[in-house]
């Protein structure tokens, strides 16, 4: 039973917990969606900055716990650069890594091995369906914010 | 509720249960958790009674009964079984009166829960008593139960809420509870228990306050009567409500205690079968309280295991209960207060045995996941008490909750499956 603690608490997500990347607020930001668990209190702004169908940067703001502030922090570093449609299909295959068994999960042909096995860290939280809320926040925020909307809840996990 | 006094005394008169046979009542305490292919689980530590008790053997075999034996509809029939339901049923009643000292089973009306009978009072008496205006008294560490219906008549009638401060400790500021009363308060409603901080309100002397105005007052006492002896009368409460499911008794019911003078004067909360005297399309006339706020068929089975509950609680006793609590309480508050980096929040003298902390650096969600690990079960978030998190700037929270049949080995695995997050976290 510890593995799979070992498993979710990965030294990656735990160095991302502790220090979270593009933990900021960029002031060219052009889109922005607030994702709330209502649960616990987790709160976060994502912000992207959207050039040309591009996210040219991503940043976040807010508090959480060490599974959703990872989760956030990994998220910024992989969309970074992508299309928004290449982002929107990162956070299908994400949400179906924390949600689905391996052999439910849908074809991610077009996300990259490199990107698959970076998402793959968190893929732990399958073991603990109380917590895949945490892990999607931040994702579900993104994706809020790419459809120009301006909140995303966990509970449309 | 017993302060400090009142439990130092027990202590000395009280004789204490053998924890160890108690636990063998309740049957879930007996197994692990986290079992796996081939691999032992982790021994169950509950630590969550404030959440929801378990149930003893005694309860669950009082239902099983009843539901085998002694099962019908009740207030209906002709028929033996009816009548055999009604009695059973209605002797629970007349417990429960006997448990909190009201002064008749005619003031005890059965509910589906806590909340409902808040929801009830705010309804039926709110709506009917209080206008634009109007100021209900609340405080800073109550339930969304007892703030959220609150809001609803708000919104409906333009009440005014005004909510009691408590200190650091989450000691409720009498001063400015005294401050806040006026000539437009119509109601205040404050707890007997706080459910994240334990701190146990001086109901008296909230009620002696209001009463000086003629303001009548509804404690919630969902996690007070579960921790030691309530007298209504004593308090001088206009209303009082808690739930079974808190005190060893099922889900799904809930009880109102009021004043029979208020309750009579209050119209019906829902409307249906068992609480009219007569119906027609040209008017229908409701029958006396209780009945007139028990539309429909009550939670039968459910009354029936309250009952059952209330004996097993009598039968150890409350005092004893009190007593063995309080050892918990302090005890887990010594051991866990010699942990790094761990803040308790909530230490009001006199507190009942709820213990809700932060631990540095980690956020409470991780604890909880990481203990539960260890076989340990605590609640882990606002509590239902968003405001309180607010106050005392911590926000979610790690609460674990004691009852009667927790042991120290308890709290001693809380606190080593909480040195173990720590290493996990190196914090």
């Amino acid at each position: 039973m510890m593995d799979d603690l070992r498993e979710l608490y990965q030294e990656v997500i735990l160095d991302h917990g502790k220090h979270p990347r593009n933990f900021r607020h960029p002031d060219d930001a052009n889109r922005e969606a607030k994702g709330e668990n209502p649960m616990c209190g987790d709160r976060f702004m994502v912000y992207l900055t959207l050039k040309d169908g591009v996210v040219a940067d991503v940043a976040f703001q807010g508090r959480g716990c060490a599974i959703s502030t990872a989760s956030a922090s990994m998220m910024t570093e992989l969309v970074q650069g992508k299309t928004a449609a290449e982002a929107e299909v990162l956070f299908h295959a994400f949400h179906d890594l924390c949600t689905k068994d391996e052999d439910e999960q849908g074809a991610h042909g077009d996300v990259d091995e490199e990107t698959m096995e970076k998402l793959m860290v968190m893929s732990g939280v399958r073991q603990f369906p109380v917590r895949v809320k945490c892990a999607t926040l931040a994702w579900h925020a993104m994706n809020a914010a790419l459809h120009g909307q301006d909140s995303a809840s966990s509970d449309q996990y | 509720m017993p302060d400090a006094d009142a439990i130092l005394s027990a202590q000395r008169s009280v004789e204490a249960y053998d924890v160890l046979r108690v636990r063998e009542d309740f049957p879930i305490l007996a197994r692990s958790v986290h079992a796996r292919k081939g691999k032992p689980g982790k021994p169950l530590v509950y630590l969550d009674s404030g959440a929801s008790a378990q149930k003893p053997r005694q309860v669950i075999q009082a239902m099983t009964r009843f539901l085998e034996e002694d099962y019908s509809n009740i207030h209906r029939g002709v028929h033996f079984l009816s009548q055999t339901a009604t009695d059973q049923f209605e002797a629970v009643r007349t417990k429960v009166a006997r448990f909190i000292n009201a002064p008749s089973d005619r003031c005890i009306v059965f509910t589906r829960s806590s909340t409902e009978a808040i929801n009830l009072v705010a309804a039926s008496y709110g709506r009917t008593f209080l206008s634009e205006g109007d100021e209900v008294i609340l405080s800073i560490m109550e339930h969304h139960a007892n703030i959220v219906p609150w809001q609803l008549l708000q919104a409906e009638k333009k009440i005014v809420i005004k909510v009691v401060p408590c200190d650091e400790d989450g000691v409720l500021d009498m001063d400015a509870y005294k401050g806040l009363l006026s000539d437009r308060t119509r109601l205040v409603a404050i707890t007997h228990c706080s459910n994240v901080l334990g701190t146990v309100t001086p109901a008296k002397a909230i009620a002696a306050l209001a009463h000086e105005r003629g303001v009548p007052v509804l404690f919630d006492g969902s996690q007070a009567v579960v921790h030691g002896r309530v007298d209504v009368q004593d308090i001088d409460a206009d209303f009082y409500v808690f739930t079974s499911h808190k005190l060893y008794g099922p889900t799904g019911l809930g009880v109102l205690y009021g004043k029979y003078d208020l309750l009579k004067r209050m119209p019906p909360y829902q409307g249906g079968g068992d609480m009219i005297e007569s119906v027609s399309f040209e008017g229908t006339t409701f029958k006396a309280p209780p009945s007139r706020f028990e539309a429909g068929t009550p939670p039968i089975t459910e009354v029936i295991g309250l009952g059952a509950a209330i004996d097993y609680v009598e039968a150890l006793g409350r005092d004893a209960i009190a007593v063995h609590e309080h050892d918990l309480l302090n005890y887990a508050t010594q051991q866990l207060s010699r942990i790094e980096g761990l803040r308790i929040v909530g230490t009001a003298p006199g507190k009942g045995p709820i213990v809700s902390f932060a631990l540095d650096g980690v956020h409470p969600h991780d604890v909880g996941t990481i203990v539960d690990q260890y076989g340990v079960a605590v609640r882990v978030g606002r509590h239902c008490a968003e405001p309180l998190a607010e106050r005392f700037g911590v926000g979610p929270t790690v609460r674990a909750s004691f009852g009667l049949y927790n042991t120290r080995a308890e709290a001693d695995a809380l606190v080593e499956s909480l040195q173990a997050v720590k290493e996990f976290f190196g914090a």
